[in-house]
């Protein structure tokens, strides 16, 4: 008999309900996104008169999820970062090298003197002159090897230390290189993602990809190149202590010493102490200002660490020169006039307005651990994604209307029924899509459209069977009952194949590929749905009320 | 009075010529396959690594101004193609310029595309760049990786998939139907030479989901009357389960056909390859499960001795119930 219980009606219209509740959002996009816009705007920086009319563009009350526009669709820029986790390796050696330079001094007078020798940045080689001695040489370096945590839980320290003829060979260990390789991706993931809320887009997607690459998507950026100028400068600020200062570019700077040009002087060169004083890793705010002439800076504040070394350093040089070095170049180099205890201070120079925000902006968000090399690089212009937008929606509607027309001359009553069911499908993938927060990308309306052609299959399957069961003459509501079970095994195995495909290009593609799968994968899922239940609630329902001696399919 | 693509009853003989469509799909294969290893793809940056730039001017284009931009700069092999599109504009006049990656460059190159635009931009005045994408070959040879990982596995998993719900016989064929159906597209795409980019990956995949999903269609019908009609031989089996579903198949081909259609002809340019692919694995997968798919279960056998009594013949999930 065909019957279907009253809390399954329920359920299947209270499930369509929502779904379609949920995809409404899309129909007023514009006016939803102003004001989702302006809901995060009121949380960040508090209400103001404009901000409220824009968040009465549409009722708090209603869903306000969005299916968010893949940069091919609303324009962008798209970069894929490889970060060189093998920068740090080199800074890692030479913040080594004076505690094992202290540590085998002590040792003098068993392994003799001792002299780093030049070797690849990521190893220290250190000769010895009383090679005899070497083990206890090995032992005392090892000594300064730290233990690191890792997933096994063995106690692996931190570098290897080997010996080569007469010379120390430290490395570090390769656990200690996975470790900091992960932990350089993460710290550059973060920085990234600072720096590009700093500019304030709306909606970035920065993402880890594999073991050292970081995916990054902005949309409404002019091109990928300002978007790596937000993000590729590294902004490594030191202060320094100036020994000397000269116009000759090929002044030796000595060991210890390194040679940089002044940002504004073109030919003015500084030699510089290699190990800073304080590094802009100690600073805790910086923010644009102005100096006492009126002329941009910027304001910068230390940590109690930076501020106390700040205040040693100089309380002990007051008449000298130091140097504020950013990325290899003196901003500027003051002289100290007095002590400077208060860990804060500012930095002058030839600022425009503007140098000085994105200066102050840089500082805040912190110096990138390594250099990033960039792999993918795809600008998509704003009026591209609006052509393949209004491309996508006629082709769209034609589909549809193509669709519904030939379903209803091919089914006549049912077909309607089908018809329906197959708006309310699209209706539930875009339900489903803004629910997740799923990007839509321009295969993603081909999967659309695709699904609007498939979604029909399911019924078909089912309408031709009730056709061929008709024949055998039991009775509309038999064949009808028939039809739906006989149909079944057919819809499922058809359906879970292609939703196996969906699934393997979820796992392995990325980007548009990845949209398509996911607008493919919930396309099959609700257009089983619709065809299961929807379409048979509503031929249950129909067939209750008019109860028909025969049946045209 | 309905539409209906076949007569209600059919009894076509699918199989009278079994050697003849069996025999043009070994050509089709042959032809692809020549025409891939001498002719190639046209692979687009995303499995080659280089640079492509879209541009947009009021002029019309003028290859060979773009070409005596570009060339000056000796950027080794440069296409230039101008495109055309019924959803353009009038003042929309489109190229597509595409050029080669750079040797020794392991990254996408900006300082490259700066100087491109600069010398377009000189000797086209109003030229607009809508869009640039460049890809480095380091990751353009992982994603050649990843696509065939993708298109094996997929096929993998169908195999185990219809094996577990069929017979070995009926996966056997399936799989047989689909590297078909993938062997022609690749065919067609070299024989045209459409440029082959990431997202037709994504059209291959979903031709092996959609011949699949009709392959399965006909052969849970067989499976349902081999169980019903013992007497039958596999062949009249085979024969009746393809004319049973025959309407079925041809709808559900027609409605998918008229949603591509529609937007292979308005859904602009940029996605016109990638419907192209659907468009032809429709035709050709609709092809191949009816006389590749079957064929091949006919001359495999299938074992017909059911041991156990058919309690749900084709009904395994008749529990899940509205």
């Amino acid at each position: 008999m065909l019957y279907i219980e009253t809390w399954k009606r329920v359920l299947i219209i209270l499930a369509c309900a929502a779904g379609l509740l949920l995809a409404a959002p899309n129909l007023f996009y514009d006016r939803v996104e102003t004001h989702n816009d302006a809901v995060k705007a009121i949380e960040a920086r508090g209400a103001t008169p404009e901000l409220e009319a824009d968040l009465a563009e549409w009722p708090s009350w209603l869903p306000s999820g969005l299916v968010n526009l893949g940069l091919d669709l609303r324009g962008g820029a798209h970069l894929l970062a490889e970060v060189q986790t093998g920068d740090v390796y080199a800074a890692r050696m030479d913040a080594l090298w004076p505690e094992v330079r202290d540590t085998l001094r002590a040792e003098r007078d068993t392994i003799g003197t001792i002299r780093r020798q030049p070797s690849a940045s990521d190893t220290l080689r250190i000769r010895i002159s009383q090679p005899e001695n070497m083990a206890q040489a090995l032992d005392a370096v090892r000594a300064l090897a730290q233990p690191i945590q890792t997933l096994s839980g063995v106690g692996e320290s931190d570098i290897d230390v080997t010996a080569s003829g007469d010379e120390i060979v430290v490395t570090l260990s390769d656990a200690e290189k996975l470790a900091s390789d992960d932990r350089t991706v993460r710290q550059a993931l973060e920085i990234i993602r600072r720096r590009i809320d700093e500019a304030g887009t709306r909606e970035p997607t920065i993402q880890r990809q594999g073991s050292d690459r970081i995916l990054i998507q902005v949309p409404g950026v002019g091109s990928a190149a300002e978007l790596k100028e937000i993000i590729g400068t590294t902004a490594q600020l030191t202060f320094s202590r100036v020994i000397n200062r000269t116009t000759d570019p090929d002044t030796r700077a000595g060991t210890g010493n390194k040679l940089v040009p002044a940002l504004d002087e073109e030919g003015t060169y500084y030699v510089i102490e290699s190990a800073p004083v304080v590094t802009g890793e100690d600073l805790v705010d910086a923010q644009p200002a102005f100096d006492q002439n009126g002329s941009p800076a910027v304001n910068f504040r230390f940590n109690p660490h930076g501020a106390r070394r700040f205040g040693e350093y100089t309380a002990l040089n007051i008449g000298s020169p130091f140097a504020i070095v950013l990325d290899d170049e003196v901003i500027s180099a003051p002289v100290i006039q007095s002590h400077i205890p208060g860990g804060s201070g500012i930095i002058t120079g030839n600022f425009t307005v503007e140098e000085s925000t994105d200066l102050a902006v840089l500082l805040r968000a912190g110096a990138l651990p390594a250099e990033l090399t960039f792999l993918e690089e795809r600008t998509i212009g704003p009026e591209l994604g609006q052509d393949s937008i209004e491309a996508g929606k006629i082709a769209t509607m034609v589909a549809f209307a193509a669709v519904l027309v030939f379903m209803f001359l091919s089914y006549g009553m049912f077909g309607i029924f089908a018809n329906i069911a197959l708006i309310i499908n699209v209706g539930l993938i875009f339900g489903l899509l803004s629910m997740i927060g799923a990007t839509l990308t321009l295969p993603g309306i081909a999967g659309i459209v695709l699904t609007v052609g498939m979604a029909v299959d399911a019924n078909v399957l089912v309408f031709e069977r009730i056709r061929e069961e008709l024949k055998t003459a039991k009775g509309p509501s038999r064949a009808i009952q028939l039809g739906y079970e006989k149909a079944l095994s057919a819809i499922l195995d058809a359906n879970i194949t292609t939703f196996i495909t969906a699934v393997i290009l979820f796992a392995i593609g990325s980007g548009p590929v990845r949209g398509f799968s996911i607008t493919l994968g919930l396309g099959i899922i609700t257009s089983v749905f619709t065809a299961i239940f929807v379409t048979r609630l509503m031929i249950v329902m129909w067939f209750e009320r008019r109860r028909p001696k025969t049946l045209e399919v | 009075m309905r539409l209906r693509l076949v007569p209600e009853i059919t009894s076509l003989d699918f199989f009278s010529r079994s050697k003849l469509w069996l025999g043009l799909s070994s050509i089709l294969i042959v032809a692809s396959l020549v025409s891939f290893f001498s002719m190639g793809l046209n692979f687009g940056i995303d499995f080659r690594g280089g640079t492509t730039i879209r541009t947009e001017s009021a002029q019309t284009v003028d290859i060979g101004v773009y070409r005596g931009a570009i060339d000056a700069l000796g950027l080794g092999d440069v296409t230039i193609t101008e495109v055309f599109d019924p959803t353009f504009g009038p003042d929309q006049n489109v190229a597509m310029i595409r050029i080669q990656a750079q040797e020794g460059e392991e990254s996408a190159s900006a300082e490259m595309v700066a100087l491109v635009e600069g010398a377009l931009a000189e000797a086209i005045p109003d030229i607009q760049f809508v869009s640039v994408e460049s890809v480095g070959p380091k990751v353009s040879g992982e994603l050649v990786q990843t696509a065939i990982t993708a298109v094996a596995l997929a096929i993998g998993a169908v195999l185990i998939y219809i094996w577990l719900r069929f017979e070995w016989q009926f996966a056997l064929g399936a799989v047989v139907a689909l590297v078909h159906d993938v062997v022609l597209t690749i065919g067609i795409f070299s024989i045209v030479q459409i440029r082959f980019d990431l997202a037709i990956i994504a059209a291959l995949l979903t031709i092996v989901g959609y011949s699949l999903n009709d392959t399965v269609v006909v052969f849970d019908r067989v499976r349902e009357n081999l169980r019903k009609f013992k007497q039958m031989t596999l062949k009249e089996v085979l024969n009746l389960s393809i004319n049973e579903t025959l309407s079925r198949t041809l709808m559900t081909s027609v409605t998918t056909l008229l949603a591509l259609i529609s937007l292979f002809v308005l859904g602009g340019d940029v996605i016109r390859g990638f419907v192209f692919a659907m468009i032809w694995g429709v035709v050709v997968g609709t092809y191949s499960s009816v006389f590749v798919a079957s064929t091949i279960l006919l001359y495999l056998g299938v074992k017909r001795d059911w041991s156990k009594p058919d309690k749900g013949a084709g009904t395994q999930f008749a529990n899940v119930d509205a």
